[in-house]
Parts: structure tokens; sequence; C-alpha cells
């Protein structure tokens, strides 16, 4: 069975096509860069949102990429949700049209779980059960999977998600927006223990995370210095230690509680170094991560998701659609 | 009219006492000040005050953070990422500013003409401990309201 999913709920455009039994078959996603030249001109940065005149191009190429045809596709995956209303709408709306123009099932997957199952593309894939660490630009969540569908939200960041932390404090520090990235590399000419920042949070009992705090941190010792280049790569430093202590603190603790010993680590964050070397000299614990293109949002994640529901479900398909800007995770329910 | 915020819990206190004053009516409130100033601190305030029991995350990524309390509309708008005013048109932005909306713009230049004239202009600065902030009423009504705060 192939599914072909379609990710918009945010920034990014994602196409992708799952076969059930041979795996990933394609991928696209819109980028800036490499399709500047295509579709002409400098595209800024949430004007991106025009997913419209995206979506049908990317699935028209993912479909060339596979040698398929829309008649070769079992399903059509989208994201529901949570997300940007319009930015959504755009994929629901392309998606549940052309599954209904080619008579075949439409499934909303919430952007969410396809982060969360996104490492059961990799080869070993994790069983189930296991816990995940979701973190990204708009998301921070601890997570304990149990199966496809079955999540209870052990934790999440009650104010800045942690990606948008590290883009603050690098703004802060007078890098570019959105320098998450930067501020990670800068890092690594930093000195060890010159300053250091609190681990928010850690020190009562609970999986819920605050990062808003960290930047005011940064920002007060960074008026404190003679902010030169040194003193912005030891803070880049002493920021970034703090938040990838705290996080496998809590993921530490989030094991514990849930009594797992696989960890599931997904979201733009996640391609962060220092953090995988942290998590993975955790002992008693096998470590997943997604393939880098797959940290960040795309197609892939939501075709795999949509495959997995489909096949396990008995699906009832009506043809209207809807979304859901705010969608938790633990409203879900098993195919 | 100026105030000085010696925490964290000033700032929200702040933000409490205006929700308190705050009618139920079209109203909008711009928040200025750096990252780290305490907007987001000041809305949480705000928001908690009018009956928010959950978190109250940072809209940056998300663009606005709706909350319905007591039939009323309040929207924490964040519009540090956008790049092109123009691009508020593309979210249906004049949706937002129905009769009873009380709206908390952060960012708010960035968003130009697409966004009402405020009612209150909200500056927090950093000082060497805490925070100054100064409130300006741009309206009537945003006197009116100013009117009923502490001094």
């Amino acid at each position: 069975m192939r599914v072909l999913g379609i990710e918009s709920s945010c920034d990014e455009t994602g196409v992708a096509v799952y076969d059930t039994e041979k795996g990933l078959l394609a991928h696209r996603l819109f980028s800036q860069i490499a399709m500047h030249a295509e579709y002409g001109g400098v595209v800024p940065e949430l004007a991106s949102r025009d997913h419209i005149r995206k979506t049908l191009p990317l699935i028209e190429e993912v479909l060339a990429d596979t040698a398929l045809t829309t008649k070769d596709i079992d399903a059509i995956a989208y994201t529901a949700g949570p997300g940007l209303a319009g930015a959504l709408l755009v994929g629901a709306a392309i998606g549940r049209s052309l599954a209904w123009a080619l008579d075949i099932p439409a499934l909303a997957i919430n952007h969410m779980e396809g982060h969360l199952l996104s490492p059961l593309l990799e080869e070993p894939a994790p069983e189930f059960p296991f816990v995940s660490l979701l973190v990204s630009g708009g998301h921070t969540l601890l997570v304990d999977v149990k199966g496809v569908g079955q999540y209870e939200l052990l934790g999440e960041s009650i104010d800045d998600a942690v990606g948008e932390a590290f883009d603050k404090t690098a703004k802060l520090l007078g890098m570019d927006y959105p320098g998450g990235p930067y501020l990670a590399a800068k890092a690594e000419q930093g000195i060890a223990d010159r300053f250091v920042f609190p681990r928010p949070m850690t020190n009562r009992p609970g999986l819920d995370f605050s990062f808003s705090g960290l930047k005011t941190f940064a920002m007060n010792t960074w008026l404190d210095t003679e902010q030169t280049d040194q003193d912005k790569a030891d803070i880049a430093l002493a920021f970034q230690t703090a938040v990838v202590e705290t996080l496998a603190i809590k993921c530490k603790r989030a094991l514990k509680r849930t009594g797992h010993k696989r960890l599931v680590v997904a979201g733009g964050v996640s391609a962060n170094k220092a953090l995988r070397n942290k998590l993975d000299a955790m002992k008693g614990v096998e470590v997943f991560y997604p393939r880098q293109a797959f940290c960040s949002d795309n197609g892939a994640m939501i075709a795999f998701a949509g495959a997995m529901r489909h096949q396990a479900m008995k699906h009832q398909d009506v043809p209207s659609f809807t979304v859901r800007p705010r969608w938790p995770l633990n409203e879900l329910s098993p195919p | 009219m100026h105030k000085y915020l010696d925490n964290e819990q000033a700032t929200l206190d702040l933000g409490k006492e205006l929700a308190l004053v705050t009618p139920a009516q079209l109203f909008t409130i711009h928040l200025e000040g750096e990252l780290g100033a305490g907007k987001t601190t000041f809305t949480r305030g705000f928001v908690q005050a009018l009956g928010h029991r959950g978190n109250v995350k940072s809209p940056t990524y998300t663009l606005v953070e709706h909350y319905q309390l007591n039939n009323r509309d309040i929207y924490h708008f964040d519009l540090y990422r956008l790049s092109d005013p123009g691009e508020l048109e593309f979210m249906g932005i004049d949706d937002y500013f129905h009769s009873n909306a009380i709206s908390l713009i952060e960012w708010a230049q960035r968003g130009q003409d697409f966004l009402p004239p405020p009612d209150l202009m909200i500056h927090l600065a950093y000082q060497s401990k805490g925070r100054e902030v100064d409130i300006q009423a741009l309206t009537a009504l945003g006197e009116e309201v100013c009117g009923k705060l502490h001094k």
C-alpha cells in the first residue's frame, strides 16, 4: 500500500510517498534555496506559507521521482493540526480533494504524531513502547508512546520552546534570527564553566520545562561582560550546556517514571550535537533519532503516520474535512 | 505613566491589575520591549487574572495564541517573525478584531496598518535590576482604563 503524505502546518511544504512494503519511496521539501530558481523570486520566510503554489508541483515531482502516477496511490495523508489554520487548510483542501477525485481514503494526521513516529522510518527502528522527546522551534514535549495513537503527555514547556530559546538567545548575542544553529557552532569555541547558567525546573519534581528565564539570564550575563567574541562563545556554551543538561535530566526522569528503556528524540533541536552526545552517554538506554533531513518538518513523517493508521484501521471515509490549529496529542486514539 | 517593576512577580501583578480594569469590548494593547523584557510574562499575568489556568506559551512560532475566557476572546500575538506586514492577510487578521476581542500584540510595529490602532502602548525596558514600564494611553478608552490603575 502506498500513501502520499502532505505537510503544510507552518513554514515548510513537504510531500512524500511511503510504501508499507518497500519503505519510503520519495520525499521532497520546499526549500527556499534549492527551489529558488524554479519558483522565481526571493520568498520571505512567512510568505512561504503560501503553500498553495508549492504543494501541487511538489506532488508532481515526488510522483516523477518514483515513476508512479496518481493511480498507484492508495491513500492520502495530510497534516490537519496543530499549526496555523491558513497553512493547514491548504494541505487539507488539496489532500482531501485529490483523494476524493481518485476515490481513495484521506487521513487527517496530527503533526506531532508525525514527529513522534519519524524515527520509525530508520533502521533499526525502535520498538514500542518508548519515551519521546520532541524538541523544535515551536514545541518541547516529553511523551510516553505505547503504540500508534497511544500517547500520554508527560511534560511540556510552560513558556518558550527550546528551539525558540536558542534562536532568541542567539539574537540577544547579536546573531541573525533564527540563529539557534549558529549559537551551537559558537559554543564549540567556548571555555567551559566560565559562566554557569541555572537548570530551570530541575530542583522540583515534574517533567515540565521553562526556557524563558534562560534567555534573560543570557542577556544579563552578556551585559556584564565586555562583549568580546570570546564572551559570546562562553555564554553560548553556558546556555547550551544548561539546556542540554536540563533536557537530559528530564529524559532520565521520564524513563524512570515509565520504566521504558528506549528514548526517541525528534524535532529540529534533535540535530544538536551536544544534545546527542549527552543523551547517547546515558547508561542502560537505547536512543533513536530520525535522520537529519527528517528532524525538521517534512512530508515523509506524515506519509508514514498515515500508512500506520491506514493499515491498522477499519477506515470510514467521510468526504469532508476540517483542521485543528490546536490539537493536543493526548486527544488522539489508536486507529 | 511610569512604574518600576522589581521582579517577575511585579510584571505578573501589573498584567493582572490591567486585566481586571479592561472593559468587555474591543481593546488593543501593544507590548514593546527587547527580547526577555517581560512581554509574555505580562500577558501571563493578564490572561491568568481572567481565569486561564494552563500555561501561557510564547506565540513566537504560532504567531497567535487564543484564550477563550468567560465568553471573551483574548488573542496574544507575537509578530516577531513577520517579515512583511502583508503576510497578516494570509492569516485572516481582520477576523481577530471583533467586538469583544482583547488583543495583546508583541512587535506590533511589524504589522503596521494591518492592525487596529492601540488603546494602550506598554513599553518594558531592562534596568540593571528589574524592569521599567511605561504605559501610554492612545484613545479615550485607553485613558479611562489607565485612570483605573494604581499610580
